[in-house]
């Protein structure tokens, strides 16, 4: 909305975000315009509100909680930093970097664990690192259509957290819910190309 | 759905109209011999004072003459139509051959009936009737369902990618056919360049978006489609054009004496034809949405105008010689926008599925007369031409599409890999385009107009059929690397988890324009064209309306059942039943994948599912419908049990005030309007109110009260001062914040809005939201001024 000219220097901490994320400048650049573009009274910070007025969330099925996942911790502001670090998640993985990279070095936010924790905490709602059967079972409530009975519902989250379970203790550990998704290529399916 | 009887369903159904077809072969053929006893009848009927008697009133006569024509196309349609009727029923077959398949078939047969009977099939297809009526339906469907956004944004490649790609084809055929003909043993020589030239300009129509249907599901990206579309698109108008330029330089049969001045003549007619369309388009489909701003009165002749006009365009167009087609195309692309927004709902419902019909007639009968002059005895078989013409045409739209892909990808953000060009290259299947203009070549300037009619032949069945039908395949091997079938319901429950989860991190991310121009566009549009060509009152759309069922239907409920609706949240005291593990049978875990694969909502098509032969279903909107009613549900649940979301945190100071509205008096009887409305501790200046519920006047009833909490503000406000926002339309506003955990009440801003039969159009309308919402307010308005959000609530009973 509007042509807004926006240096990298007008980006707070470009370099440290860089490295964290691991965006290019104009992706930065992209993300910003982004980013002030959603924050329509222009206050630097984005809030739930802006983001329910996207209006594809509304009618995504996991809208809410994709826009939860936005805010960790129950904070009420959204700033640019915070807005590029969820964002990084979903950026495609790089075949070389992986070659190259510093074991030293945090993961990158984009390597398949991170994406898979940003998968789980999807599902984990009361973040205790385990998804209960209940949590399953919301999770499924919330992808089904409404012709499906409850107890056809409840059985199937039975039998989803039975699969993953090994220890036994009736809830989906993230190690679990790895460890089911081992063979999934979660790095195409959670990458989005214009991340790049 | 049962349709595996189906099958065997679809020859019955043809043999039937076979037997149709040989009827009225046989009755035809038997009024041949009585025909001139039928021309006599005939004067009879229209001649009133006939000096030949009829020697007796005959009860039962049949004259066939008169309803030949008609009666014949009609019956090819319906034959057609109840064709992909029965091809639909099937679900495998969309998926495995593009539709075109079907429709040459039906023409082969219906031209194998009339060989057969010997009857003389009636002329529909010449040059005035091809040019004037059935391709102008054709090319305004593809360009009015095109959608603009994409298209836009990747103007230049499409641009490059149909123009330059079109020409290259063109001429590296035609050329390469040329060489070919010089050689003597093929008994070619009387083919010379200009008839090979035009020749290659008829071979490079291609018509891609047909199979795009079966490729569709593979998860194609929106860049590729957007080639696909752009490239079908242009292609037509293109080809048409270059084969309108080389049919004057043949009319010129100074075929020796051709200088460069007028090849260079015949360059800059090129340019000119196209872009002068282009403008006549563009000025026509202005013209007409702003005409549609006036018909508020008498929406019946909306569609009506619509038609009229890109008809028009394309007629004023041809007149001057310019691109009839771009022109239609533009008019199409540019009046869209506009004329959705001004016309009413059923018109807009109309316009869709009348273009749709109109093309598909179209189509029809040019498949049908495919299919009639490939039975027939006018072919020439020259097996050299033939097969350099197939060889030629795969080599050079590789060649194309390597190189020219090559060169834009140095000037692309996101380039096109390999595979997106594999892509691109395989699905060239030539259509209806081609062989239209092959057979109304003038044959004399085309002694050999025979060869080139086989041969395009020869190329479409080829392409349609072998091409068509492996490009599903092809797609699916390139795009998937593993095809895990046996995959667990854990990994089918997350796997789709995480589309929606890309579905709505991609909404966020949100469509990254790369033009100045765009945005440049956008402001120019708001500013000044919108105020032109839009109404000032927009009419109730429909979503207004969706809204208030869903209010009434909500409303309903909880008068008559005060039960939560099946899609309710369970409360929290069931994850404490005993985990009993059962041992499942694989039976059950069969069921259970069923149940997952049919019942889990799609996810929401980023890339544009356009189908060339059908709209879209709304299943995506009962679907959109089922997710905003359960977001309603959960945001009544946690309204009534005092604290935000099922597994929220408590809401602590959440700041819920219902304020009933000021002046109830005046309301039209039976409405009650209350408002409620949250602030936003966070960003509000003021000192936030203690929470305060059902601060109702006394006189309401019990049942009132426990409608509270369905109270759902339809609008966000502005706070007062700030100055008002783009795209708002009224000035004295407050915005609303949300309260930490009341995360929900503007959901229905959204969510009504989100409910929208445009889907198809990817528009980003984030700016509308709020249009949305003063919409309603201004419906809602007559006569007041308020400051206070309101919403038109549950009638009361």
């Amino acid at each position: 909305m509007g042509s807004r000219s926006s240096h990298a220097a007008r980006i707070p901490d470009v370099d440290s975000l860089r490295r964290e994320t691991g965006f290019s400048q104009a992706s930065l650049r992209r993300l910003y315009d982004r980013f002030q573009a959603l924050d329509r009274t222009g206050k630097g910070y984005l809030s739930r509100l802006d983001l329910q007025q996207i209006r594809a969330l509304a009618v995504n099925p996991l809208g809410d909680r994709i826009i939860d996942s936005f805010f960790p911790d129950g904070s009420l502001r959204l700033d640019f930093p915070g807005f590029v670090r969820v964002l990084a998640h979903f950026r495609p993985v790089d075949e070389e970097d992986e070659g190259n990279r510093d074991p030293k070095e945090p993961e990158p936010l984009n390597s398949r664990m991170n994406k898979l924790r940003f998968a789980f905490q999807l599902y984990d709602l009361d973040r205790d690192g385990k998804i209960s059967r209940h949590e399953m079972l919301q999770a499924l409530r919330l992808m089904v259509g409404v012709q499906v009975t409850e107890e056809q519902l409840e059985s199937i989250a039975d039998r989803t957290v039975q699969e993953a379970d090994e220890d036994g203790d009736g809830a989906v550990s993230f190690l679990e819910f790895a460890k089911s998704l081992e063979k999934m290529n979660i790095e195409q399916k959670m990458s989005i190309r214009i991340l790049k | 759905m049962g349709v595996r009887g189906l099958v065997p369903f679809c020859p019955w159904d043809w043999c039937l109209l076979l037997a149709t077809l040989q009827c009225c072969g046989a009755s035809s053929e038997l009024n041949r011999s009585t025909d001139s006893s039928a021309q006599r009848e005939l004067n009879v009927r229209f001649a009133a004072a006939s000096s030949q008697p009829a020697e007796a009133i005959s009860v039962f006569t049949l004259d066939y003459d008169y309803v030949q024509i008609p009666y014949e196309v009609t019956l090819w349609i319906l034959l057609a139509s109840l064709a992909k009727i029965g091809f639909h029923l099937n679900r495998r077959l969309p998926r495995l051959m593009p539709e075109s398949c079907l429709l040459i078939l039906v023409g082969a047969l219906v031209g194998a009936v009339i060989f057969g009977t010997d009857h003389k099939s009636p002329p529909v297809m010449d040059s005035s009737i091809y040019f004037l009526y059935l391709l102008p339906p054709i090319v305004l469907e593809s360009g009015y369902f095109m959608p603009t956004r994409p298209f836009f944004e990747n103007l230049g490649s499409i641009l490059w990618w149909a123009g330059l790609g079109a020409l290259l084809n063109a001429f590296g055929i035609g050329l390469s056919l040329y060489l070919v003909c010089q050689v003597p043993a093929f008994g070619l020589g009387d083919v010379n360049l200009l008839q090979n030239l035009l020749f290659g300009s008829l071979m490079s129509a291609v018509d891609p978006v047909a199979v795009l249907a079966v490729f569709e599901e593979a998860r194609v990206n929106e860049q590729l489609h957007m080639m696909i579309f752009g490239e079908a698109l242009l292609n037509d108008g293109i080809s048409v054009v270059l084969y309108n330029i080389l049919i004057a330089f043949t009319k010129m049969h100074k075929f020796e004496g051709i200088e460069p001045v007028d090849i260079l003549a015949g360059c800059a007619r090129f340019i000119i034809v196209g872009c002068g369309g282009v403008f006549f388009g563009v000025i026509f489909g202005f013209i007409s949405a702003f005409i549609t701003r006036f018909t508020q009165n008498i929406s019946a002749i909306e569609p009506l105008i619509v038609f009229m006009f890109s008809y028009l365009s394309y007629l004023v167009a041809e007149t001057l010689y310019l691109s009839g087609i771009l022109a239609i195309t533009a008019c199409a692309v540019t009046m869209k926008k506009y004329v959705e927004e001004n016309v009413s709902q059923t018109s807009y419902t109309t316009i869709k599925y009348f273009m749709k019909m109109l093309s598909s007639v179209s189509e029809t009968l040019i498949f049908i007369f495919m299919g009639v002059s490939t039975i027939g005895k006018n072919h020439e078989w020259n097996w050299a031409f033939i097969c350099f013409t197939l060889v030629f045409c795969q080599i050079w739209r590789a060649i194309s599409v390597f190189v020219l892909f090559y060169v834009s990808n140095r000037f692309r953000t996101f380039p096109f890999s390999v595979k997106d060009q594999c892509v691109i290259f395989y699905s060239g299947v030539r259509g209806a385009g081609s062989f239209s203009l092959a057979f109304l070549l003038p044959l004399s300037l085309f002694p050999r107009k025979k060869l080139f009619v086989t041969a395009t032949l020869v190329v479409i069945y080829f392409t349609v059929f072998i091409q068509g039908i492996t490009v599903g395949p092809l797609v699916r091997y390139l795009d998937v690397r593993k095809t895990n079938k046996k995959e667990s319901i854990n990994e089918e429950l997350h796997a789709r988890l995480m589309d929606h989860l890309k579905a709505g991190v991609e909404d966020v991310c949100g469509q990254w324009s790369h033009y100045q121009v765009r945005d440049k566009f956008k402001k120019f549009d708001h500013k000044y064209l919108r105020k032109v060509l839009i109404r000032k009152n927009l009419p109730k759309s429909s979503l207004v309306s969706l809204y208030k069922k869903l209010e009434m239907k909500q409303a309903i409920e909880m008068v008559e059942s005060g039960v939560l609706s099946s899609t309710a949240f369970s409360t929290p005291h069931q994850a404490q039943r005993t985990k009993e593990t059962k041992r499942l049978s694989p039976e059950d875990v069969e069921s259970m994948r069923d149940i997952l694969t049919r019942n889990m909502y799609q996810v929401r098509q980023r890339t544009l599912s356009y189908n060339k032969y059908n709209l879209q279903p709304q299943t995506s909107e009962k679907q959109a419908k089922e997710i905003l009613i359960r977001r309603r549900n959960t945001f009544r649940e946690s309204m009534k049990k005092g604290h935000s979301l099922p597994w929220g945190k408590p809401a602590g100071t959440k700041n819920i005030r219902y304020l009933s509205f000021p002046y109830s008096s005046p309301l039209p009887a039976g409405r009650d309007m209350k408002v409620a409305e949250f602030t936003d501790h966070d960003g509000s200046d003021s000192e936030p109110p203690p929470i305060m519920f059902s601060t109702h006047s006394p006189k309401e009833s019990i049942q009132e009260r426990r409608w509270a909490p369905e109270v759902i503000p339809m609008r966000s406000l502005h706070r007062a001062g700030t100055p008002p926002h783009f795209g708002y339309r009224r000035n004295a506003s407050r915005e609303e914040h949300l309260g930490r955990g009341g995360r929900a009440i503007l959901r229905p801003k959204p969510l009504f809005h989100a409910v929208d039969e445009e889907f198809e159009s990817e528009e980003e309308s984030e700016e509308e939201a709020p249009a949305f919402g003063s919409l309603l307010s201004s419906e809602l308005r007559p006569g007041r001024d308020c400051n206070l959000s309101h919403s038109p609530l549950l009638q009361r009973k």
